[in-house]
This record gives structure tokens, C-alpha cells and sequence, in this order.
């Protein structure tokens, strides 16, 4: 099977390595990915301002880059579900919506798309670590496709996970919320490390680049010693 | 924005430097977390008893008008009387004038939320009348000089060792053991229960066919400010009417639980009108202020009707990782967290700040915890979009033009990680610009050779190492 690979504009240019762990996924569970030309981001940043009229025309080219592609895979729950909720941002007598709607039903974040689509959740990965999983509020609430994340972490060789005391509770990014409100975004992030440091785990798991640049930024801030991963590098293993 | 609007990105910054109020705020939240669960999980049929909260709320919003004219047959024919008020203002006015008509002196309280968005206290204390209130959160919030900083726990945010210190001072007697400190309140309350020439309370549900004001509480004192002083002044906002007493029985299955996560509070009261002849006890008069304070217009407004359903739980403050972070005072408004966030822009006195609605992490944890089914994050994306409207957002326009166009869009990626990668330069030059700001406590990994340079390379190795596989 062919997919097209949706690569967020943070991992596009901050972590592309998370992109790379994707691609290594797909391959290995039998998926040829497919990477189209001309992507830059999906408009979450713009949604959240309460601008969909900025996002309209971003989600129009989203639809124009995407609408051949047999499956859209995204290694995030938030942009994920920003293009599910393209076609609301059209009026119901608009052609487009449709065309939207087609796009967003064939859109899947990495773990949701591996379980819901193809039925996996067994990959062969192996990762010697206690972790704890941070569940993203966007991947889980939102997107409702936290089962996923968990299901496929469940098969991982190696993989002790650790719970947190309080794992369905926010990392304290949500988009402009950080730079906007920095004093709030930090006491909410750091509630979140001092969970993840209580846990003992090595490392942090989640399913979403963005929660993943957050926690990682303020551990490196700290110099804490616990490496924050992306769902798809625990997947890939020593894959690549 | 107005020179004279709440500043929540200021107040915030200010709550979260103060470690021992946070302390204080983190330690009562995980409590009342751990019982909300506890409840809830002892409840198989939540989901169900919150669907039929739902119709039931949704049948209010549906029928209101017809409701409220059947609430003010059934209050009057049981010898009670209704006022209708359109702002906090006049409400507060209303009930002053009712008092001092009478010539009341002191009033007694039982906590109401209505009662501070009136801003009643102050308008009373004006009229050279005394109002005492009698929850024990809220008279210790009262005797402080401070404001609720939870619609359920007015005095959430302060330690034991605080009202101990609070106590000493106001009384000259005091104690850190709790059950010797509800003592010293009750022993000053309960003189003013018995003194007060007028009682006035909240009301959790009113019931249109009977004209009954239902109060939940854990005290006692409500059901004392309302049935021991010759005058009871019931305070409502309109939409907390119900149809039926068989609708206030499905709020009530799901209000205690995801409140406080009791499956019924100690004291649950329903008042029905006044004094009937012939009965020995009970208020000579009852009136019962209806508020709308802007609640037409958000009826009138299908996008916003929904938060209407709100039952004021306090479950969406409980869970919001902003509401426990800052705490209720930053907000400067009467309602705080997620549904504050929403109704307090379009109540019509004291909205806060215009921007509240943008102090959001998007996190959804208020929704799933919302037993009356609103669904916060649409709300706050509906008045967002109202107030992007008016303003120009430059950095997201930027960013937005730059999106649309991929070779721009990279361009301005690689100028950065030729020059800058890390970041660093901007956040020295510009400490209060966005990025900033972000920075402040965060280490950035650095602009990236990008993905989409690697991939073919990358999805050449990964072929050939499948094929050798297979």
C-alpha cells in the first residue's frame, strides 16, 4: 500500500528526525510512503488565533497536495486534527467542503493510521527503556486516537512503561498559548517534569511533535537526563 | 481594548509568582480531583445520568420564556413574590430597595455566586446595611477582604494556618484543629442568624411548576439564611429554571458527583414560597430576584446558547491545567476557569479581559469533564473568532502569507538556520518578542537540516534494507 506522508512544519524544521522515524515505521509495516512536494504547515497556528479565514486558503492547498493520495499519515495528533476539521471551516453550500471532507477522511495520525487503518499494532519494535507515555491532549481528547498510541507501545519489546501521577493532564504548549501567556506555559510545563522526574522513567513517550518540543526544550533547559521521544522513534527501534 | 480591562497575562504572571498561594491551590484541586473520580467511578450510569442532564438542560434553553412565566405563577401562588432584573446592577438595587423598604439592618448570606456578580455586598454596605456571609469559605473570604477564587470553594486558595492567623485577629480566639474552628465561626453566625432581619441566598435549580428553590450545601447555613429570618431574597440568573421537580432530580444525579464527588450534598433545601397560615415557621416573605445580565443575548446566539446548560459544578475549573496553575484571583471576574472564560466576555457588567478566551492551552480536559455536555473549546474558538475580527494579528498573518507560498516559506527556515538556529540572537535582542518569550524557559533544539532534503536518500536506504530483508 501507498501513503502520503503529511510532515508538520515543526518537524519539517525542527525535527526531522521524528520524520525520518515515520518513514521507517511505514516502510516497516509494509507501507510505501510517498512524500509531496510543496507542503508547509496546515493552519493550527491561525485556527487557535480564531482566524480560520487565514486557514481557508492554507487548507485549500492542503486539499490540492493531498486529494490523489490513496492515505495521508501525519506523525502528529494536532495537525491531524486541524485537517479533520477543514471542511467545517467551509459553508455547507460551498463545493469545496466535499472536497475537504474527502481529504480529511483519509487523514490519520501515525499510531491511529498503523491501528484503525491497517489493523497493526505488533511492528517487531524493540526499545530497552522505562518510559512514561505523556498523552497529548490533542492526539487523545481531540483526536481521540490516544488507544492507539497505546496499543502500539503495549507490543514493544523492552518497553517498561511507568505511569504518571497525572497523565491525562496538559503540557502547557497549546500553540500561541506559550507565547502569549509564557509564565503560565512554564509553571504548567514544569508540573509536567516534575511528574515525568517523580515517574523514574528514562524518557517520555508521546505521540505529538509539538508537546514533544515543549517537554524536551524545558528538560534541556534544566539539564535533566530523561530524552523525550516521539511514538515513531520507540516504533522504528534501531530501524534506521 | 479599553484602558480600564482585566489584564489576565498580567495578574497571572503576578498569581504564579506567589509559590505559597499555589502551594496551597495545588494541594485542595488534587483533592477535589481524587474524590470527583472516586465518585464518578463508583457510578457506572454517569454517562447516562449525564445524557439525561443534558435533555433536561437543553429542554430549559428550548422553553425558557414559557418557563420562566410558569416559575412566576408557581413562586407567586405560593405566596412568594418574582423580580426580574436586566443588569448586576439594577439586581443589586432591586434587593436593596426591597430591604431597606423594610427596614433591615442585617442581612444574612448563604453563598451565591449571582450575589457577587451584583456586586450585592458593597451596594448593601452603601445603604448602611449589614450583610454577613455564613458559608464558612465565604466568611472567611469576607472577613479577609478578598474575593471567591472557586465558584464552589470560595476560599480554596487559603491554608488552615491562614484562617487560624485570620481568626486571631478578627476574634482574639483561635485554633489550628478544624472542628475548634467552625466552632469560633459558628459562635459569631449563629448570633447573626439569629439577629438578621432578612436571609438571601443562591438558587441551584428552580422548579417552574412548583416554584421551588432548590439549594445544595454542605453547612447548614443556607438553609438557615433561608428559613430563620422573617425575609428570604432568593437570587437566580434565568437560566436556572427547570421544568419539572422530576428534571431537578436529573441535575441533582449528576451536580453533587461532579462537584465535589458526593452522590448527595448534606443539605439539600427546597423552598417553597413563604410562611402559609396557619404554619408556625418559615419567612414571612419571599422574593425571588431573576437576573439576566446579558443571558438573553446569549440565548439568542446559537453558537453561544450552550454554555447556558452550565449547572456551575466547577468541574471544568478542577481540570484546567490554566484555572490550576494561576488560580481563580487572576481572572479578576466572579467566574473563573473554562465556563468563566466563556460567559464572563459576554456578561454585561464586569466581563474581564476581552482577550480571556486566547488563555487556553486547547487541552479539552474542561469538556470531558463537563457533566451538562458543553463543549468549551468550541465556545472559546467562537469568541476568539469574534475577536480576531476587530484586530489586526500580524505575526499570524505573516506567518499565514509566508505558508502559502513553499519557497518563502523555506527560505525564511533556512535564513534562520544559517544565521540563528538555535534561536539564540532573537531571544537576546528581543526577550519580549514570541519567540522570546518561549524561551525563557526552554533550551530550543535548533532549525534542522529539513526532513524533506533527507527523504529521498533516506527512502532509497530503507528499500534496500527492506529488500534484503525480504
Amino acid at each position: 500500500m501507498e501513503a502520503f506522508l503529511f510532515i508538520p512544519c515543526l518537524v519539517e524544521h525542527v525535527l526531522p528526525h521524528v520524520g525520518e522515524a515515520t518513514t521507517a515505521v511505514l516502510v516497516r509495516a509494509g507501507v510505501t510512503p510517498t512524500l509531496p512536494k510543496g507542503q508547509t504547515c496546515c493552519g493550527q497556528f491561525a485556527y487557535k488565533r480564531g482566524r480560520a479565514d487565514l486557514v481557508r486558503p492554507l487548507a485549500r492547498r492542503f486539499v490540492e497536495i493531498f486529494q490523489d493520495a490513496p492515505a495521508v499519515v501525519c506523525p502528529s495528533g494536532s495537525c491531524t486534527a486541524m485537517v479533520r476539521r477543514y471542511p467545517s471551516l467551509f459553508a455547507e453550500d460551498d463545493p469545496f467542503r466535499e472536497q475537504a471532507a474527502q481529504v480529511a477522511a483519509k487523514t490519520f495520525e501515525l499510531g491511529q493510521f498503523l491501528v484503525e487503518r491497517l489493523g497493526l499494532t505488533d511492528l517487531g519494535a524493540r526499545c530497552d527503556l522505562t518510559a512514561a507515555l505523556h498523552g497529548s491532549c490533542q492526539t487523545t481528547r481531540v483526536l481521540g486516537a490516544g488507544s492507539a498510541t497505546e496499543a502500539l507501545l503495549a507490543k514493544v519489546a523492552g518497553l517498561t512503561l511507568v505511569p504518571l501521577a497525572r497523565p491525562e493532564r496538559c503540557c502547557g504548549f497549546g500553540g500561541a498559548f506559550s507565547i502569549d501567556y509564557p509564565e503560565a506555559s512554564e509553571a504548567i510545563v514544569a508540573e509536567k517534569i516534575d511528574d515525568i522526574v517523580a515517574s523514574g522513567a528514562e524518557a517520555v513517550i508521546t505521540a505529538e511533535p509539538s508537546c514533544l518540543l515543549n517537554i524536551a526544550s524545558a528538560m534541556a533547559k534544566r539539564d535533566l537526563p530523561i530524552r523525550a521521544l516521539h511514538l515513531a522513534e520507540v516504533l522504528a527501534g534501531e530501524g534506521i | 481594548m479599553t484602558k480600564t480591562a482585566h489584564d489576565f497575562a498580567k495578574a497571572s504572571a503576578k498569581a504564579l509568582g506567589d509559590r505559597q498561594s499555589r502551594a496551597i491551590l495545588h494541594k485542595a484541586i488534587g483533592h477535589i480531583r481524587v474524590l470527583r473520580q472516586r465518585s464518578v467511578n463508583a457510578m457506572p450510569d454517569f454517562a447516562e445520568r449525564q445524557a439525561r442532564a443534558v435533555a433536561v438542560r437543553d429542554n430549559t434553553l428550548a422553553k425558557l420564556p414559557e418557563l420562566l412565566e410558569k416559575l412566576e405563577a408557581s413562586v407567586t401562588a405560593v405566596g412568594g413574590r418574582v423580580h426580574y432584573a436586566e443588569t448586576a446592577a439594577s439586581a443589586a438595587s432591586l434587593v436593596t430597595a426591597i430591604l431597606s423598604e423594610r427596614g433591615a439592618k442585617l442581612v444574612v448570606k448563604g453563598k451565591s455566586m449571582v450575589s457577587e456578580e451584583m456586586g450585592l455586598n458593597e451596594v448593601l454596605e452603601a445603604a448602611g446595611i449589614e450583610a454577613v456571609e455564613t458559608d464558612l469559605g465565604e466568611y472567611i473570604i469576607q472577613l479577609a477582604g478578598q474575593r471567591p477564587s472557586h465558584i464552589l470553594a470560595p476560599a480554596l486558595h487559603v491554608s488552615k494556618e491562614q484562617v487560624s492567623d485570620l481568626f486571631a485577629r478578627k476574634f482574639g480566639r483561635t485554633s489550628t484543629d478544624i472542628p475548634e474552628m467552625t466552632r469560633i465561626a459558628r459562635d459569631s453566625l449563629r448570633q447573626k442568624f439569629l439577629a438578621a432581619d432578612a436571609g438571601i441566598t443562591g438558587c441551584n435549580i428552580a422548579i417552574a411548576e412548583t416554584g421551588t428553590v432548590t439549594v445544595l450545601e454542605n453547612e447548614g447555613n443556607i438553609r438557615l439564611s433561608g428559613s430563620c429570618p422573617p425575609i428570604h431574597i432568593a437570587l437566580m440568573t434565568l437560566e436556572k429554571v427547570v421544568e419539572t421537580l422530576a428534571d431537578a432530580a436529573v441535575v441533582l444525579d449528576i451536580l453533587p458527583p461532579a462537584a465535589t464527588g458526593q452522590t448527595l450534598p448534606v443539605h439539600l433545601s427546597f423552598f417553597t414560597g413563604a410562611r402559609r397560615e396557619g404554619e408556625r415557621d418559615g419567612p414571612q416573605e419571599m422574593h425571588l430576584v431573576i437576573l439576566d445580565n446579558g443571558r438573553s443575548d446569549i440565548l439568542a446566539d446559537p453558537k453561544l446558547r450552550s454554555i447556558l446548560r452550565c449547572i456551575r459544578c466547577g468541574a471544568c475549573l478542577n481540570v484546567c491545567p490554566v484555572y490550576q496553575s494561576v488560580g481563580g484571583h487572576a481572572y479578576g471576574t466572579v467566574y473563573p476557569g473554562p465556563m468563566g472564560s466563556v460567559i464572563s466576555p459576554l456578561l454585561k457588567d464586569n466581563p474581564g479581559d476581552p482577550r480571556q478566551p486566547f488563555a487556553c492551552t486547547h487541552c479539552a480536559a474542561c469538556s470531558e469533564a463537563c457533566p451538562a455536555g458543553i463543549d468549551h473549546p468550541a465556545l472559546l474558538q467562537e469568541l476568539r473568532r469574534r475577536v480576531s475580527e476587530t484586530e489586526t494579528d500580524l505575526p499570524v498573518a505573516a506567518f499565514s502569507l509566508l505558508a502559502r507560498h513553499p519557497l518563502l516559506f523555506g527560505g525564511a527556515a533556512a535564513v534562520g538556520r544559517l544565521f540563528d538556529p538555535k534561536l539564540r540572537e532573537v531571544a537576546a535582542v528581543a526577550p519580549d518578542a514570541p519567540v522570546g518569550r518561549f524561551l525563557r524557559c526552554r533550551e530550543f533544539p535548533g532549525l534542522a537540516r529539513p526532513f524533506s532534503r533527507r527523504f529521498k536518500a533516506l527512502a532509497r536506504r530503507l528499500k534496500r534494507l527492506q529488500g534484503g530483508r525480504a
